[in-house]
């Protein structure tokens, strides 16, 4: 990425970039866990988390961002679809139909009636392969010269 | 557990490159040998059970709303399909031990190769769904074509290799249509449910063409004339794969489902004809080609077409027994015990046989019979089993080929005075084919011993200098050959513990309870080896060994009139014309004209021809309409969205720098996100102008490296041709969006999701319940096409050339 | 508003297949981006453009937009988002290759016709 040249007095970007990272972020995992009542799921929130790098990428760099997030995303990408398969695999091996979900409702501590869906575990690996995707892509683009 | 077992093989090929790769000091192969010793095991604890007539029956649900499972069907005739196919798979293993060297060898493929040929085959001949005999039988030709082209390095292999799978696959496909239409007659996938009913069955109009249709299946997987031309071809295997897969087991999977659907076709006229007539055929051509050959697998290669006729034949021939009143008392009984008996000795001594070509190949260096000769003071015990095996092959006492061949000429026998279908005139000539059949099957039989192992010892043409084999390598053929002797003396044991309830699966019509001993509707077949001196089997069988023996001394004189025939009139030469010539130049040429390389001329003829095909259904069929009915109301801010829009896609039109057209889709993208939300679809537009950002960033990032958006030379009619496809287009969706939205043919399914999305999939937000768990397929295979296209960029990118290797 | 759009996606669609018929990878990549654009207006206007609430499960709220359409065009967007980052790279490695974009030149020929 040929964002070395614009390296020069960015601070107040880098600064910036920083905390609205972090924003982003959570906003992603919020919209990620939400999906399942509102709005949101694992595409919007993997694509919202590589935004949120993508914006660090374009503050500091590509050399940066790998020093501080050292992530393999291929590896990632592979999890995720190995963790999708794998939920909608698990069905077979109880005697259900491929792709059978489970839920059901708990009472935690903390957050009271909460519902645990084993769709949540196939929408997180659809998350970690739209983040793995997307930041092979920048990543692979951007350093190639 | 059942079902797990079919698939334990293909479970444990899993843990082979592991080992392979790890344990380089032991040879893969010991490990392997563990899978088929445990399942043979397995297999046999079912012996006692199935010979009192308890078939064992386990299920498991694979695609239930397709009513598809795997079920594990153990009957008669399943279980010695299967202990057949794990035994000689043990033996074939231990001898592979021997024949791949550890060091030189990639035997991480050969194994897994063959493990997954041993689930299919155990799938094959277990299903009792039609749809996952059909997934097996698929199977076993593909892997059977990796093993034939195991050494994938030669020519030959691959053009074996590559041969097999065409004839055996789309003789699958064939099936499948059999299949299809069979469960359409019956109303089910499970055979014994259309056994049960194969009475009605035989009144309904596609009987016939299921019939031929899953005959064609059988014959091209079995060998049968015209299509056993990819048998020897199929030689190019290494030796323990022809011994396996080549003559004991996969070739037999088309006289297993011949077996298996007897009692539904047996009643069919055609199915007699078609079985016995192709089977005498092959039996005939197979022999009467054998002695031409100079391979010593060639030879064995069409041995095994012959053989397999003969049990083919005799299929047929129990399927008569249908048509004949008291048919109890006749002889057409011991047609079906015959073929099930001579289907396991010939396992035994072509198993054996087919070894031993192996050994001799390894030790000498040569499988051509013209150098061979003279290795019977060298290799004696190689010699001892290879004239037991072809002793048996010739019918010989006292050996268990004698006993079958009798049982086969007995039904031959019987058939010339049937009386049924005009056999009577036809019958003697059958008789006349088979006898002469088995004069060349003696015939060949002493041509492979002797010509090998008699005679003057050319060691000046030998590529090496020949010794006996190792031991080990002597153990598996040894066991076969002790077989095929054993048998010869208890041939009544094996028939209870083994023949007779297959029997009763090919032929339920002869018995009511066969399994008591008592009652009448017992099998009550006894083999015996001597008929007495009035029997017309015995004069047959001496008449046999007789002109058999006289044309074996004169070989060398008539040998000489094969190369009457010419090769060009061969079914070789036929399949080299369609595969070469016709698929191969034929749609090169064709292709050549049609083609001429300009991607675009070809997607504006695909674009004029979908717009022409398209607008010109919606008129003829009256579909077009149009109605402001139900039409949501326009609010001035959406046509402003729309203003954007329509300027933006201009934008990207007419742009002369890379930015500019960036823009322009950018702005189209932002806008279409926008419509999302005025619609009602916040999903949508998140991820919309998520994804347009980062979309954006990598134009930005790809385009900062090509080239200015210059104005291109085009050539004016193009220029013109191609705005008017591309208005026609548009024309064409507008029309298609209009129609759609005026006229609802059928009822909204979205009330459904909306009813069940919380009681049953525990969600609010039906988007995302759709994605993840109605129509979770969807989701799963949209992440690995994602998955995909990071690789391909991270490939095209990453693993290039440099420039110093592309000079090399 | 169902007609209006039916005529915005029309016009999409055109654009976009004039674009995709041109001579530079840039506009057919270009183009191939407002093909999925004008697709996945026209899927949801076919869908009809009912409906006053989002479709999710909320009290008092019976008259949702149809999620089908909803689902099948985020499935859309996000393989689009791949097969356009895919085309795009494979031009760029075209370019880098051949040093040009012009897909006729990189036929070998330079002439179109």
């Amino acid at each position: 990425m040929k964002v070395t040249k614009l390296k020069t007095n960015d601070l107040i970007l880098q600064f910036t970039a920083k905390i609205v990272f972090f924003i982003i972020f959570f906003f992603s995992i919020h919209i990620f866990f939400a999906g399942h009542y509102t709005p949101g799921g694992g595409f919007v929130g993997g694509l919202l988390t590589s935004s949120a790098i993508v914006l660090l990428v374009i503050a500091f760099d590509l050399k940066t961002v790998r020093k501080i997030l050292p992530i393999n995303y291929m590896y990632m990408t592979a999890t995720g679809l190995i963790l999708a398969l794998a939920t909608a695999a698990f069905p077979i091996f109880v005697g259900k139909p491929f792709f059978t979900h489970f839920f059901d409702y708990f009472n935690l501590p903390l957050f009271g009636k909460t519902s645990l869906h084993t769709a949540a575990l196939f929408d997180l690996g659809v998350f970690l392969v739209v983040v793995g995707v997307t930041m092979t892509i920048i990543q692979t683009i951007g350093e190639d010269e | 557990m059942q079902v797990l077992a079919i698939f334990i093989p293909l479970f444990a090929a899993i843990f082979i490159p592991l080992l392979f790769r790890h344990v380089r000091t032991i040879h893969t192969g010991w490990f392997v040998l563990i899978v088929p010793l445990l399942l043979v095991s397995y297999y046999v604890t079912f012996i006692s059970r199935v010979m009192k007539g308890n078939d064992v029956l386990a299920s498991f649900n694979w695609i239930p709303s397709l009513n598809i499972s795997f079920i594990s069907y153990l009957d008669g005739l399943s279980l010695l399909f299967s202990l057949l196919i794990t035994g000689i798979g043990t033996l074939v293993v231990l001898y592979s031990i021997f024949y791949l060297d550890k060091t030189k060898e990639q035997l991480h493929n050969f194994y897994i190769y063959l493990l997954m040929f041993m689930t299919a085959m155990l799938g094959v001949v277990q299903s009792d769904h039609m749809i996952t005999l059909y997934l097996f039988w698929e199977l076993t030709s593909i892997s059977s074509f990796l093993l034939i082209g195991y050494w994938f390095q030669r020519d030959k292999s691959r053009f074996g290799a590559l041969k097999s799978m065409m004839i055996t696959v789309a003789g699958g496909l064939f099936m499948l249509g059999g299949f299809v239409l069979l469960a359409l007659m019956g109303g089910t996938y499970s055979i014994r449910e259309l056994i049960a009913q194969a009475p009605q069955l035989m009144d309904e109009q596609y009987f016939v063409l299921a019939l031929v249709l899953i005959l064609l299946g059988a014959f091209t997987k079995s060998a049968q004339f015209p299509f056993y031309i990819w048998l020897p071809d199929a030689m190019e295997a290494p030796t323990p794969v022809s011994a396996y897969l080549h003559s004991a087991t996969m070739v037999k999977a088309g006289i297993y489902l011949v077996a298996r659907f007897t009692p539904i076709f047996a009643a069919s006229e055609v199915w007699v004809w078609l079985v016995t007539g192709i089977g005498l055929l092959t039996l005939l051509w197979g022999s009467l080609f054998a002695v031409k050959q100079t391979d010593l697998k060639g030879i064995l290669a069409f041995s095994t077409v012959s053989q397999l006729g003969l049990i083919m034949a005799l299929l047929g021939a129990s399927a008569i027994a249908y048509h004949v009143e008291d048919a109890a008392n006749t002889m057409f009984k011991y047609a079906a015990f015959a073929a099930i008996f001579h289907l396991i000795n010939h396992a035994t001594f072509k198993g054996s046989l087919f070894m031993i070509a192996g050994i001799v190949d390894h030790e000498t260096g040569t499988r051509d019979i013209r150098k061979l000769g003279g290795l019977m003071s060298i290799m004696p015990l190689s010699f001892t089993v290879a004239l037991i095996g072809s002793l048996s092959m010739a019918g010989l006492p006292p050996f268990n080929g004698f006993l079958s061949k009798e049982m086969f000429l007995t039904a031959m026998l019987t058939l010339k005075d049937f009386e049924l279908f005009e056999f009577s005139t036809w019958g003697i000539l059958l008789l006349i084919v088979a006898v002469v059949a088995s004069v060349f099957t003696f015939v060949y039989s002493f041509y492979f011993v002797f010509k090998t192992f008699t005679g003057k010892l050319q060691a000046s043409e030998l590529p090496q200098k020949p010794h006996e084999a190792p031991i080990g390598m002597l153990i598996a053929p040894m066991i076969l050959a002790v077989l095929v002797v054993i048998i010869f003396f208890i041939p009544n044991l094996v028939g209870d513990v083994f023949i007779k309830p297959a029997v009763f699966a090919i032929q339920p019509f002869l018995y009511q309870d066969p399994f008591l001993s008592s009652s009448p509707g017992m099998i009550d077949i006894t083999v015996e080896a001597w008929h007495g001196f009035k029997s017309p089997e015995l004069w047959l069988t001496v008449c046999i060994f007789v002109v058999g023996a006289i044309l074996f001394t004169t070989l060398g004189k008539w040998q000489k009139l094969y190369r009457v025939q010419p090769a060009k009139l061969s079914f070789n030469a036929l399949y080299d014309f369609i595969m070469d010539g016709v698929l191969n130049r034929g749609m090169t040429n064709l292709s050549k004209h049609i083609m001429h390389g300009s991607v675009r001329h070809y997607l504006m003829y695909m674009f004029a021809a979908i717009c022409f095909i398209v607008i010109g259904t919606l008129f003829y069929k009256d579909a077009f309409r149009i109605s402001f009915k139900g039409a949501a109301p326009i609010e001035l801010y959406q046509l402003i969205l729309i203003i954007v829009l329509v300027l933006g896609t201009l934008t990207t039109l007419i742009a002369r720098s890379r930015i500019t057209a960036i823009v322009g889709l950018g702005a189209v993208g932002y806008t279409v996100a926008l419509f999302f939300v005025m619609f009602n679809a916040p999903d949508l537009a998140l991820t919309q102008l998520v994804i347009e950002t980062i979309s954006v960033a990598l134009f930005l990032l790809v385009f900062y490296h090509l080239p200015r958006l210059g104005k291109m030379q085009e050539y004016t009619p193009f220029r013109f041709r191609r705005l008017a496809v591309s208005i026609g287009i548009g024309a064409m969706v507008t029309l298609l969006a209009l129609s759609a939205h005026s006229q609802k043919l059928v009822e909204s399914i979205n009330k459904y999701y909306k009813d069940t999305v919380y009681t049953e999939a525990g969600g609010g937000n039906i988007v995302n319940v759709i994605l993840v768990d109605y129509r979770g397929f969807d989701t799963l295979f949209e992440i690995t096409v994602l998955g995909l296209a990071g690789m391909g960029i991270y490939a095209m990118i990453k693993l290039r050339l440099s420039r110093k290797e592309k000079i090399k | 508003m169902e007609i209006v759009m039916a005529f915005v996606c029309g016009f999409l669609f055109m654009a976009a297949i004039y674009l995709i018929l041109s001579r530079s990878l840039l506009r057919i990549i270009i183009g191939t981006g407002l093909l999925s654009h004008g697709a996945h207006l026209l899927i949801l206007t076919m869908g009809g453009l009912g409906g006053t609430a989002p479709p999710v499960l909320a009290e008092g709220v019976s008259d949702f937009a149809d999620p089908i359409p909803q689902a099948l065009i985020l499935t859309a967007i996000v393989i689009s988002f791949g097969v356009t980052a895919f085309i795009l790279v494979l031009a760029y490695r075209a370019y880098q290759e051949l040093k040009t974009d012009d897909t006729t030149a990189m036929k070998g020929s330079g002439i179109d016709d």
